[in-house]
């Protein structure tokens, strides 16, 4: 009658102590490692009495700089989790020679790269790029906040449970071994039966919804809560490249989101769209997924060109040469993204004449982007440049993507990309795109904008230090990979037999170590710059003499970003407000509005992990229980009217007087 | 130095700053959930692709001409485009203010919206019945799939319309109230639209097949 297993099977699902990883030393260290680190925040938490202040003021705040700095938190976490897989990959690559299987075996090793390429592009680039858009952009509209707050903190949370899921696959069970874009039939029920695809599919899913909100949230604040003035043509150009990565976003992500669904209902339901039987056809699978796919790396590239004008701008002292041209290269780019996708699998055998649509769509994109190098140079040129950190990464970029883009122009000639195709030349283009456009443009940004968001400079030494470990790393760790390309070597593999390739792969472990320095110092550089923050102060609120409206406020700038809303000029507001002798207003103040914070957000993407997690174990009960938590919560959500307030004019006085207080002293000094 | 410069200018310089809140309520739920639903259409999009591209691969199953029952689904239709017209209806009402007549309206439009459902989760359990499961086949996966999420949106909506009936009973038509209707009211039409695409290219292009 009373069946034990059965029992325990309805309880946990898949879910058994065979699914911890504890015969595997390499992840029974990580994880007490992460355990005693964990331990650690929390009781450092509970010791100084900060739950209380963490809870109210920053996981429930619906301040888009709030929401902001977490975003870039949550993304340089992931950056140590995703480049501590890359180091796997390069140590075992270097000493799988001459008979050695090296140290990490198959089934482990084909995690590590479908994490590593998930995390950095999901959990890494996106998290930082978001972050940015989010903390800048209303500050450049000079608004108050975001269109929708509260939607605002529950995508950001959403992005954190997709993440927890992925890291929780490290210790319970197994991440997917399909590499990052889990290509059907490999990534179906016959061949990957494990949790592996399901932690995939999931953590993308509950990550998506967070994405796909944030994109329409952003489109949203940067159409109709622009202050007075602000024609579209006279916004800053971050500002635009904003928009139209969110567009990008909002006309993507959701075919990821539907294209997933079908991968699921092929590994649940039993439904046949991409099984090899029954009708089903893998090749839609990767049609649909590089339809997302491609307009995904330029959702990333965007945002980071957006950073690089305001950059060189400022640091030449000199309006951005080309404005106009530079706003419809961008949207040119922004077009263009979605004709492309079919570079990504010339190889699949569409034809001649299809391939080389593709191949011309994507050679056309290099007009509009070799446009934006001329306008960044063109500003340069003449310009009383100053070589700080922002700038130096602006060049390092500036020097590295036309290189990228140049490998790039190459494989998208379909004949070349049939010898290229899956090969390290293409690990090392997409690398050299990515790290010297992404990445190099969100360090320019962090050390643009830092100041800004705390109050003090980051310290240059370890700045520089950073810099030149991350660029010399860079060029030691992807150009051998060029090389290997070429000599036909092809992405993934765990052991190879000649031992003439060997150098090349020990070149490029230590250029991972040299990044694994760069990413020390830049980590030194934050402590010993928060250690050093009294000296580090900038009261003026503008430490760079900047362009843009983020400049006019204080640093960092108070919960309202400004007591009045500002009226635009000009292109670059603040500057002419600084040329034409703008007076900061002293008296005169009022009550402001604004939203409330809440924990709804909080507590939804905690279900929506639940819900996953309940998914991945076939934990039958618990996915149904967190479905209905969910639906329950959310409804609930909408009973509440209450979601705003008034800051009392005595508080806006209080900080305005202050920011006069400190303004007056710096004149002193 | 800069404060004298600045005395001097302050005459010619424009106004750099208003006082008054500039308002930007309301508005940008309009443009977001209008962005929403254009992001909820390209997920339809993808289905129908999806099942322009398996719509023959019958798998030696069942074909459409075999499986569909074209009275049914005009019913079907009938319920749904009904259903749209009376919600225009409670629209008109609430511009009237008339929060009874509004709550009758919204009500006739949620029965329409639950006959539309159980019609179809008939035909879906008469097929499934028939073993032309969504598993039998390609085609029958993307139907299922295309319809069913169809089916799914109008499941959330009519609950999203409940929620909203309780809303109006307990705070009356207040301005929030009307927004979310509004919404509601745009996702219903939206839905709409989205069965005609479905009725002509799945049903009624499977039977000329």
């Amino acid at each position: 009658m009373f069946d034990i297993s059965s029992l325990t099977h309805f309880v946990f699902g898949r879910l058994s102590l065979e699914s911890l990883p504890y015969h595997e030393p390499i992840l029974v260290a990580t994880f007490a490692a992460v355990m005693l680190g964990g331990a650690a925040l929390v009781a450092g938490l509970t010791y100084f009495k900060l739950w209380g202040y963490l809870w109210t003021e920053w996981l429930t705040s619906v301040d888009h700089k709030r929401i902001g700095i977490m975003y870039m938190i949550l993304g340089l976490v992931m950056l140590l989790r995703g480049f501590a897989d890359a180091v796997m990959m390069r140590i075992q690559q270097a000493i799988a020679f001459n008979g050695s299987e090296g140290y990490l075996p198959a089934h482990h090793y084909d995690q590590v790269f479908t994490a590593h390429g998930v995390i950095m592009i999901f959990f890494v680039a996106m998290p930082l790029v978001t972050g940015l858009m989010n903390y800048v952009v209303p500050l450049q509209i000079g608004a108050r906040d975001v269109s929708f707050p509260f939607l605002n903190n529950f995508s950001f949370w959403m992005t954190v449970g997709g993440a927890v899921l992925v890291m929780m696959s490290l210790f319970i069970g197994e991440f997917a071994r399909t590499g990052w874009l889990a290509y059907p039939p490999l990534s179906g029920l016959e061949a990957s039966p494990d949790v592996g695809v399901d932690y995939y599919i999931w953590a993308l899913q509950v990550a998506g919804v967070g994405t796909t909100l944030s994109g329409i949230n952003l489109i949203c604040t940067i159409v109709k809560m622009r202050a007075p003035g602000m024609t579209m043509m006279k916004m800053p150009v971050f500002t635009w490249t904003s928009l139209c990565t969110n567009v990008l976003i909002v006309a993507s992500f959701p075919i990821l989101t539907a294209v997933l669904v079908l991968l699921s209902l092929d590994r649940y339901v039993g439904t046949h769209f991409f099984t090899n039987d029954m009708g089903g056809n893998p090749m839609m699978y990767v049609n649909l997924i590089w339809i997302w796919g491609h307009p995904e790396v330029y959702i990333l590239i965007l945002p980071c060109f957006g950073i690089f004008s305001e950059v060189t701008s400022t640091f030449s002292g000199k309006k951005l040469f080309g404005y106009t041209s530079m706003v419809y290269a961008t949207v040119v780019i922004t077009i263009l993204s979605y004709l492309v996708w079919l570079h990504h699998f010339f190889t699949m055998g569409s034809g001649a004449s299809v391939n080389s649509f593709f191949g011309i769509t994507t050679m056309i994109i290099s007009i509009p982007t070799g446009a934006k190098i001329f306008n960044w140079l063109f500003t340069m040129y003449r310009g009383r440049i100053r070589f700080e950190l922002p700038m130096m990464w602006t060049i390092a970029f500036m020097l590295t993507f036309v290189i990228g883009g140049m490998t790039g122009v190459l494989l998208a000639v379909p004949p070349a990309d049939f010898v290229l195709h899956n090969s390290l030349f293409l690990i090392a283009h997409f690398h050299n795109v990515i790290i010297g456009g992404v990445l190099f443009g969100l360090f320019a940004g962090i050390a643009y904008w830092w100041p800004k968001a705390f109050g003090f400079k980051l310290n240059v030494f370890w700045g520089k230090l950073s810099f030149w470990f991350w660029v010399v790393g860079f060029y030691a760790a992807f150009m051998p990979l060029y090389v290997l390309g070429l000599m036909g070597v092809t992405r993934r593999l765990r052991v190879f037999e000649d031992p003439s390739l060997q150098i090349w792969f020990v070149i490029a472990a230590i250029g991972a170590a040299l990044i694994a320095a760069g990413i020390g110092c830049f980590l030194i550089q934050i402590a010993y710059s928060v250690w050093k923050r009294e000296e580090l102060r900038e009261v003026t609120g503008d430490p760079w003499d900047g362009r843009t409206l983020e400049w006019a406020t204080s640093s960092p700038p108070p919960g309202y970003n400004f007591a009045f809303t500002p009226v635009i000029h000009d292109n670059d507001a603040w500057w002419d407000m600084k040329k034409r002798g703008y007076k900061r207003p002293l008296e005169g103040f009022r009550p402001i509005h604004m939203p409330s914070n809440t924990g709804t957000g909080v507590i939804l993407a905690g279900i929506s992990v639940a819900f996953g997690f309940a998914m991945i174990w076939h934990i039958w009960w618990l996915a149904a229980l967190s479905f209905l938590g969910l639906l329950a919560v959310a409804i609930g959500h909408t009973f509440n009217y209450n979601r705003d307030f008034h800051i009392p004019v005595d508080d806006v006085i209080r900080t305005e007087s202050e920011r006069t207080r400190q303004l007056s002293g710096q004149v002193q000094a | 130095m800069t404060t004298t410069v600045n005395t001097l200018r302050s005459g010619d310089a424009p106004d750099f700053y208003v006082r008054d809140e500039v308002a930007h309520e309301g508005g940008s739920t309009a443009l977001g959930f209008w962005i929403y639903l254009m992001s909820d259409c390209l997920i339809f999009a993808v289905l129908f692709a999806t099942y322009g591209v398996l719509s023959t691969s019958y798998a030696a199953g069942p074909t459409p001409k075999e499986l569909f029952d074209l009275p049914l689904v005009a019913v079907n239709t009938s319920m749904l485009l009904l259903s749209s017209i009376t919600y225009g209806f409670a629209m008109l009402a609430m511009e009237r203010g008339r929060t009874g007549q509004t709550q009758a309206w919204l009500a006739i439009t949620g029965l329409f919206g639950l006959a539309f459902l159980g019609i179809e989760l008939t035909e879906f359990a008469h097929m499934i019945h028939e073993g032309a499961g969504p598993w039998r086949s390609a085609f029958l996966s993307s139907f299922f799939t295309l319809v069913g999420t169809h089916g799914l949106h109008v499941t959330f909506g009519t609950v999203w319309l409940v929620t909203l009936m309780v809303q109006v009973a307990r705070r009356g038509l207040i301005p929030a109230n009307r927004r979310r209707l509004m919404c509601l009211s745009m996702f219903w039409h939206f839905l709409d639209v989205i069965w005609i695409g479905v009725f002509t290219y799945v049903y009624l292009m499977g039977v000329l097949r």
